[in-house]
């Protein structure tokens, strides 16, 4: 008898797995990886104290799944160019932007950001469940450009300092001035003793703060994730797992690659036009999203805030107030800076306007839900720092 | 934590107490996090054992609440409707209902404080 055994997937780590359990951090799977969900209340965290810790102090957070592909090479910026829809040409040396690569029809492959790091060198920071999808899709159409791609999503432990004091905290540990670097710039310098280490003013928690990209060897990421940590404490720091980074993202509107935008959503459906720039002469997906804007968008993303009690989740049904089902959510949960329930949903355009009155089914019962300005949290502009 | 030992347990860490007083666990609650919804039957509703009488809401996940015993229910703990977060602070001190309970012997199956630590353990090992 002949058993044929199917390959047990393999569920990634990245290295600072075994820290995280070391700190009693709750696991699970996500794309594919073995990450932190929360860390426990025995040392403050819990989600809702990693989020407040984001928006009033700072938080830290392990984001060594996230991907990365560099590209280099005298033709980088037109292989940039026609691969994303953002315009990589406006990119001074050391500045990045939100973009995204594009199928032919106007729809997602990912978002990304796009991070000019030299003259002609380029760095994609990608989604972790989409790692070897974008990588084969940068590669294969980018053959016709002189150009090197490549895929260096193993080359990093990256470490996500987000919350207002999170400038602080990396100031600290580095001897470049931080204050220089401003929100969507990278620099480079001393972290933790490690030379050359390149930090990004960026994150996916609608905060300031920082991602620092340091060798992937265990040792070094557990001996700088500590020294963070201790840095932060000053200022509140907790370490923070995905649970916040999903509601921290969920409060600033920022998309999630499977929820808001999928390879069956466009752009205009997902209301990123501002990152999509038409008058750049082509890129892929250029023609279908130029013809796609002279039709009328079917379904718009909208805010929802819930009226009734109840939490919207993903995938639950959007009704109309008579009941008909007209719309599903992409993302929904309790916000825990908001106090409030909130959602993102796909509604007909007809009824996306503020102020709609929807419901929303939670089992099997219609709640009430408004349609409502978006991002539903908006960081406050800082005033002058005095240092 | 030691579970108390006024009270048996379910498999779906829920506990019942000899006047048929329900709710969840130390264990379910950590496991949950920061709890924010809860949502009950109402004074009256007959429940089933083994069978889903209401919902328990955390931030990231959305859990069923199984009757340990079947009965008709004799009251609510309306706390929870506003301060759900009663319910991490002390699981076993924040009810969820008080049944009128059909057959007391259905206690029997359930588990015991030790049992259940025991089952709890083991759980986690896996």
């Amino acid at each position: 008898m002949s058993v044929v055994e199917a390959t047990p997937p393999v569920v990634r780590k990245t290295a600072l797995n075994s820290v995280h359990r070391q700190m009693g951090a709750k696991m699970v799977e996500f794309n594919g990886w073995d990450m932190p969900v929360e860390y426990p209340a025995s040392i403050g965290c819990g989600i809702v104290a990693e989020h407040m810790a984001v928006r009033t102090g700072v938080g830290i957070f392990d984001v060594s799944h996230m991907g990365d592909i560099r590209l280099a090479g005298p033709e980088a910026l037109a292989a940039v160019q026609h691969i994303s829809m953002n315009d990589a040409s406006r990119l001074a040396v050391e500045q990045a932007q939100y973009s995204a690569l594009l199928y032919p029809q106007g729809t997602f492959v990912d978002d990304v950001i796009v991070h000019r790091l030299g003259e002609d060198e380029y760095l994609l920071v990608i989604n972790a469940g989409t790692r070897e999808k974008d990588f084969n899709w940068v590669r294969d159409n980018t053959r016709q450009f002189d150009c090197k791609v490549e895929h260096l999503s193993d080359d990093f432990t990256q470490i996500a300092i987000q919350g207002p004091k999170g400038v602080d905290v990396l100031q600290k540990l580095t001897d470049r001035d931080l204050s220089a670097v401003k929100f969507y710039w990278v620099t480079r310098g001393t972290v933790c003793g490690l030379k050359n280490i390149l930090m990004g003013r960026t994150g996916y928690t609608a905060e300031d703060g920082f991602e620092i990209y340091i060798p992937p060897d265990e040792e070094t990421s557990a001996r700088v994730w500590h020294e963070v940590l201790k840095a932060g404490k000053e200022f509140g720091a907790v370490p923070c797992g995905l649970g916040a980074r999903n509601t921290l993202r969920l409060e600033g509107k920022l998309p999630l690659y499977g929820h808001e935008i999928t390879d069956t959503i466009n752009v205009w459906e997902a209301g990123l036009d501002r990152f999509c720039k038409m008058e750049k002469p082509d890129f892929i997906g250029h023609a279908a999203l130029e013809k796609a804007k002279t039709e009328v968008v079917k379904k718009t993303l909208v805010g929802l805030e819930m009226v009734d009690r109840g939490i919207a989740r993903d995938g639950y049904k959007v009704l109309e107030v008579g009941g008909r089902e007209i719309g599903y959510v992409t993302s929904g949960s309790p916000a825990p800076f908001l106090k409030k329930n909130i959602a993102l949903a796909y509604v007909p355009s007809e009824q996306a306007a503020v102020g709609t009155t929807v419901k929303v089914e939670i089992r099997g019962q219609g709640v009430k839900a408004q349609v409502v300005p978006t991002p539903f949290y908006k960081r406050p502009k800082k005033a002058a720092k005095s240092e | 934590m030691p579970y108390p030992t006024d009270r048996k347990y379910t498999k779906e860490h829920e506990w019942i107490t000899a006047d048929g007083t329900i709710g969840i666990t130390h264990h379910a609650q950590d496991s949950l996090g920061d709890i924010v919804f809860v949502e009950l039957p109402k004074v009256g509703t007959e429940i089933t054992v083994g069978k889903a009488f209401g919902t328990v809401e955390s931030v990231k996940a959305v859990s069923d609440l199984f009757a340990p015993a079947s009965g008709t229910v004799t009251g609510v703990n309306e706390d929870l409707a506003t301060a759900p977060e009663k319910v991490n602070k002390d699981a076993h001190g924040a009810w969820m209902v008080k049944i009128k309970m059909k057959d007391p012997a259905e206690m029997n199956a359930l588990l015991s404080a030790a049992d259940y630590d025991k089952f709890v353990s083991e759980e986690a090992a896996h």
